[in-house]
């Protein structure tokens, strides 16, 4: 866990900053991170109840500033497209037609990439070497022609590791995953080469499949090689033309990809809120199908367990009631919530202490909590039969490789302590500690957060779109490594930068990034919150850990 | 008069105080001045003309605060309907109960125990060799490419715990896209994370709604227009060009993008695009050409590098190649090649590419070494190009049962029964027609035709046989695979299949003794499925035994 990614040696091309990241949190920590599951109260089997967060506003002049600032930002880019294009012909070459060609993307899809994000392009796919853990390494890189094309330097950056969706700290290449994987690599080789229906079934997916559906709580289980395409191949094999598909309005990309390829009829309905998805599933009904009026054939809810951008948790008692009464049919991806949320890491269905029987289809992927890659499909037998020949996923795309199946199997046998040891519940622990800790102390320090206290994954908002390159620098800058997103992946006002903690990370860990926030906070001006009573830092650092 | 009605001076007094108030505080508006003088001029100027500006007003305040009207023929239902509608309503199952035929299909389903490869073992414990899994140049359990992905699995992990936009970059993904470019020749490539969703993420960051693809294959996402043209067909796809351009001429619209999207090798064929023929087609009426070579790179072409190396055409020629690695490359994910501003764009747009995590760093550098082995190792190609004509020659006599479709160099194979032999295991003497008629499975033609019901049956008939030829060559030793199709959502009837892919590690010696088998198993299912065998077969048959 975590131990050995500052002893090994980094790849020889590379050298170490002389700042390593161990050094700023003090030669405490660093004994510490060999060892880093402190031993927290056990988690509490109780189901939780669902708590509604109200989203906190921002005071209106910072509302204002962000429209002004877009506004400012469009007219400045349009006002250089016009000069640009008169005087510099060659640099818009592309987005005009050429001998006969169309060309590849026009001038207005464009706009936004080459005027808004190119300016804060070294935000975003900074390369990576090494374990994605506690820590993660950055190749540095340098760019002469502002943020057009970027030089590696040659140099490496420890960085505090908040941007990996590594919520159980599985990203090893050390313990007893990586050990069995090893020992797969060495028995099975690299790549079956062909799909599941054809020769592509291993003993060892069978193994995978059955222990996933034991793990979920379901009778059977399908594994599929990516996580993406499980949603967007599973969705057309359930639904087709003549049944709807009810969508939450912040659901994933490939569940969106999936619900269009279906051919299936798509209504959006208000994240989160009940009572909007009640109302729509009363028209829906009655209504029928638009101008002929038939009844629908299926009616298909699609939900997350955990959404990946808004940390909110989805109010799954109250979706399963509706179910009750709507006969719809249920589909939870639980691509976040899958090992990060619940007691013992079984997702929101264990988190709410809902019978996982309630809901139809169970989806998760394996990239996250268990540092493998690809996705499942959990359900009743039939549904799994009939995805087995009416799934693209299975019939053309390749199999699982042996060795990402192994970290699985691995991965969730710890988690479910048949491995013999404690580590799955101590790590399932201190992920929830960690959760908790970060949240509550952002929130008492007066930054806007959103989402549920107990989520692994905790969006701060910016909003001003200066904001979004000034915080990553700065947190860059502390060695801390964050994601931040601005539109068109968030709403315009809401940029924000995203945490994922990790049951890798110390309280240690959270504490300097807290005081990094703080620091960044006053200086970027993102204590916004208009709640009375703030934390200090130092109240922070030392009552933080209680009243939680 | 104001005296009498104290109550009504009250009144005067309450409206004068709550004007002068009002005046007062729109007064304080900036530009409220403005609006008032404007009033009062036109006021004093055309008085039925304040009337119709006030009037306007009013309705602009009612219409925006108006219950909003529907246009989708929306129904008013009282509560009690909506909740009588509400409980009358059942669902479908949300799948339907499988059908014998599927649970059939499920059944023969193979498992591999221990390592898949050249000699996998089966659950029934047989050892066989395998001619089903797409791992042409016998790398899957290589050594060294072993050795390479455990020292990666100890220095990385497995997972990359990210997408490639958010620190899911790593360096052996940005080395993978200069290995696999520098291989093919070409400008950039974009690494994904898995094969199948390559293609199908690739097209639509591209294809927006106007833009014309041209196909043999499925697309279905993006809002562009699809046209189809025959299966290899270069005068059927010059045909549609002209049409096209017909067409732009007479509505006289705006420019749009273009594509020809074609495989290299067919995977549902095993024969080979007409590349030089399509370049031409494609510089003359200024297409842009999307190449799946998921199956040719690492297999044609003197160095592997696919169809261009084959053909000898400089890889400028073609927009984008689209490869996968789990194939020859023996990992998994996939990739697309072509200029620097086709894979930026992918990195922004490609659904797939952005919404996914990245490939892990273990399966990224094997591909890598895979590519450096084949690099080192051209004999490879050598072999496997000798190893498929050397298994096609063997079968030539065979042509009265069966025929292996397919190009010449292509290590992919399909074995097809012909008609006449369907015929005859159903007890049909229905002689008259050719024996390599395709009309019956239409798979030429367009969209499922009128006689759906006959083709699906005459294809379930041919499956099962198909199968039993499978099963029966399990039992001596050799794995196959029917291809398989989700059927009912291929856009084209194809016409079942054996799949055969020739591997380079077989010997001289292999080869020969699995033609041998294969030949023996097919003759043997097949006899026994008719009463009477035409006369050369009888040759094979004894060829085939000695």
């Amino acid at each position: 866990m975590g131990k050995g990614d500052l002893a090994k040696e980094s790849p020889q091309q590379y050298y170490l900053t002389p700042e390593s990241f161990a050094e700023n949190l003090g030669a405490e920590t660093k004994l510490k991170s060999t060892n880093n599951f402190s031993n927290h109260e056990p988690l509490s089997r109780k189901p939780k109840q669902y708590e509604s967060r109200i989203e906190k506003e921002p005071p209106y002049y910072f509302l204002f500033t962000t429209y002004l600032s877009y506004l400012v930002l469009i007219c400045f880019g349009h006002l250089r497209d016009f000069f640009g294009m008169r005087f510099k012909k060659a640099n818009y070459k592309h987005l005009r037609e050429q001998n006969g060609y169309a060309p590849l993307n026009s001038d207005f899809d464009n706009f936004y990439v080459r005027r808004l994000k190119l300016r804060i392009n070294d935000c975003f796919s900074r390369p990576v070497t090494g374990v994605p853990g506690r820590q993660i390494k950055l190749l540095d890189r340098e760019t002469k022609d502002y943020c057009k094309t970027f030089q590696l330097t040659g140099q490496i950056k420890e960085c505090l590791n908040l941007s990996s969706y590594n919520y159980l700290g599985f990203a090893q290449s050390e313990g007893a995953c990586a050990d069995a994987v090893e020992n797969t690599i060495r028995k099975y080789g690299i790549a079956p080469c062909s799909p599941r229906a054809e020769v592509g079934t291993l003993d060892i997916h069978q193994k995978a499949e059955s222990l996933v559906a034991r793990f979920i709580g379901k009778p059977s289980a399908i594994i599929v090689s990516m996580g993406y395409a499980t949603n967007s191949t599973t969705l057309p094999a359930l639904v087709s033309k003549g049944s709807l598909i009810i969508s939450d309005e912040h659901n994933h990309s490939s569940l969106v990809f999936g619900s269009r390829l279906s051919g299936a009829f798509i209504r959006v309905f208000k994240h989160n809120d009940m009572e909007a998805l009640e109302a729509l599933l009363k028209e829906c009904i009655s209504q029928g199908q638009p101008r002929t009026h038939r009844p629908w054939k299926k009616i298909l809810v699609v939900v997350e367990g955990l959404y990946s951008m808004e940390g909110t948790i989805c109010n799954l008692p109250k979706i399963v009631e509706l179910k009750r009464k709507y006969k719809f049919y249920l589909y939870l991806d639980e691509a976040h919530s899958i090992g990060a949320l619940g007691s013992r890491g079984r997702g929101v269905c264990d988190y709410f202490g809902v019978d996982p029987n309630d809901i139809d289809i169970l989806m998760g992927t394996f990239t996250k909590s268990f540092g493998a890659a690809g996705g499942y499909i959990a359900a009743n037998q039939d549904i799994i039969d009939h995805l087995r020949l009416q799934c693209h996923a299975p019939i053309y795309a390749e199999s699982i490789t042996p060795l990402v199946a192994q970290q699985i199997y691995s991965s969730m046998k710890i988690i479910m302590g048949e491995d013999g040891t404690n580590e799955g519940q101590e790590r399932l622990g201190q992920l929830a500690f960690n959760a908790r800790y970060l949240n509550l102390n952002l929130e008492r320090l007066g930054f806007i957060t959103y989402g549920d206290n107990n989520s692994p994954v905790i969006p701060l908002l910016l909003f001003n779109p200066a904001k979004i390159p000034a915080f990553s620098r700065e947190c860059l800058k502390r060695n801390i490594a964050v994601v931040v997103v601005g539109y068109p992946a968030t709403p315009v006002i809401s940029s924000r930068a995203r945490f994922c903690v990790s049951a890798a990370h110390t309280k240690q860990d959270l504490d300097y990034f807290l005081k990094a926030c703080d620091e960044i906070g006053d200086i970027l001006q993102l204590k916004l919150s208009q709640q009375p009573s703030r934390f200090t830092i130092e109240q922070v650092l030392r009552d933080g850990e209680k009243s939680m | 008069m104001t005296t009498y009605y104290p109550a009504l001076n009250e009144l005067f007094v309450f409206l004068n105080t709550t004007i002068t108030q009002i005046s007062r505080y729109t007064s304080r508006i900036p530009g409220s001045s403005i609006l008032l003088k404007y009033v009062k001029n036109s006021h004093q100027d055309d008085p039925y003309r304040s009337l119709l500006e006030l009037l306007l007003a009013c309705f602009v305040v009612w219409y925006l605060f108006a219950k909003k009207y529907r246009t989708d023929n929306f129904i008013e239902l009282t509560r009690q309907e909506v909740e009588e509608l509400v409980d009358e309503w059942q669902p479908e199952p949300l799948v339907t109960s499988l059908s014998e035929k599927q649970r059939w299909e499920l059944e023969k389903t193979p498992v591999i125990v221990g390592p898949p490869g050249h000699k996998p073992k089966m659950s029934n414990g047989d050892t066989v060799i395998n001619l089903a899994s797409f791992d042409f140049l016998g790398l899957s359990n290589n050594e060294l490419i072993k050795e390479k992905a455990i020292k990666t699995l100890r220095e990385y992990g497995v997972g990359a715990c990210g997408p490639p936009g958010f620190y899911g970059t790593m360096d052996v993904h940005t080395e993978f896209e200069r290995n696999i470019s520098k291989f093919l020749g070409t400008e950039e490539s974009i690494l994904y994370s898995q094969g199948f969703s390559t293609i199908s993420s690739a097209i639509p960051s591209f294809c927006k709604r106007g833009d014309i693809i041209i196909v043999q294959k499925g697309i279905q996402i993006s809002r562009s227009i699809v046209k189809w043209f025959n299966h290899n067909d270069m005068n059927d796809l010059e045909r549609i060009l002209k049409e096209i351009r017909a067409e732009d001429i007479e509505t006289g619209r705006q420019l749009t993008r273009r594509f020809i999207v074609t495989e290299g090798i067919f995977q549902n064929f095993g024969d080979i695009a007409p590349l030089p023929e399509l370049i031409e087609l494609k510089k003359k009426y200024k297409y842009r050409i999307i190449l799946d070579e998921s199956l040719s790179v690492g297999t044609l072409g003197q160095r592997g590098a696919g169809l261009t190396d084959y053909f000898n055409i400089k890889t400028s020629d073609v927009d984008m190649i689209v490869g996968s690695m789990c194939h020859a490359l023996c990992s998994s994910g996939g990739f697309c090649s072509g200029s620097h501003e086709i894979t930026d764009y992918q990195r922004i747009s490609g659904p797939a590419y952005c919404f996914s995590a990245a490939l892990p760093a273990p399966l990224a550098v094997s591909a890598s070494e895979s590519l450096a082995f084949l690099s080192q190792n051209t004999h490879l190609l050598v072999n496997l190009q000798e190893n498929s004509r050397a298994f096609r020659n063997m079968f030539k006599d065979m042509n009265n049962y069966v025929r292996l479709d397919g190009a010449a160099d292509s290590p992919v194979l399909h074995l097809r029964l012909n008609k006449q032999v369907l015929d005859f295991s159903e007890g049909n003497d229905d002689d008259n027609d050719n024996i390599n008629s395709n009309r019956l499975y239409n798979y030429h033609g367009r969209r499922h035709n009128n006689n759906l019901s006959e083709t699906s049956d005459d294809s379930d008939k041919a499956d099962r046989v198909l199968q039993e030829i499978v099963d029966k060559a399990m039992n001596n030793g050799v794995l196959l695979t029917r291809a398989k199709y989700v059927r009912d959502q291929e856009h084209f009837g194809i016409e079942p299949s054996i799949r055969i892919c020739i591997s380079a590690s077989f010997t001289k010696k292999e080869v020969e003794n699995i033609a041998i088998t294969l030949k023996n198993v097919i003759t043997n299912v097949l006899r026994s499925k008719t009463r009477e065998i035409p006369s050369a077969t009888s040759t094979a048959y004894t060829n085939g035994t000695k």
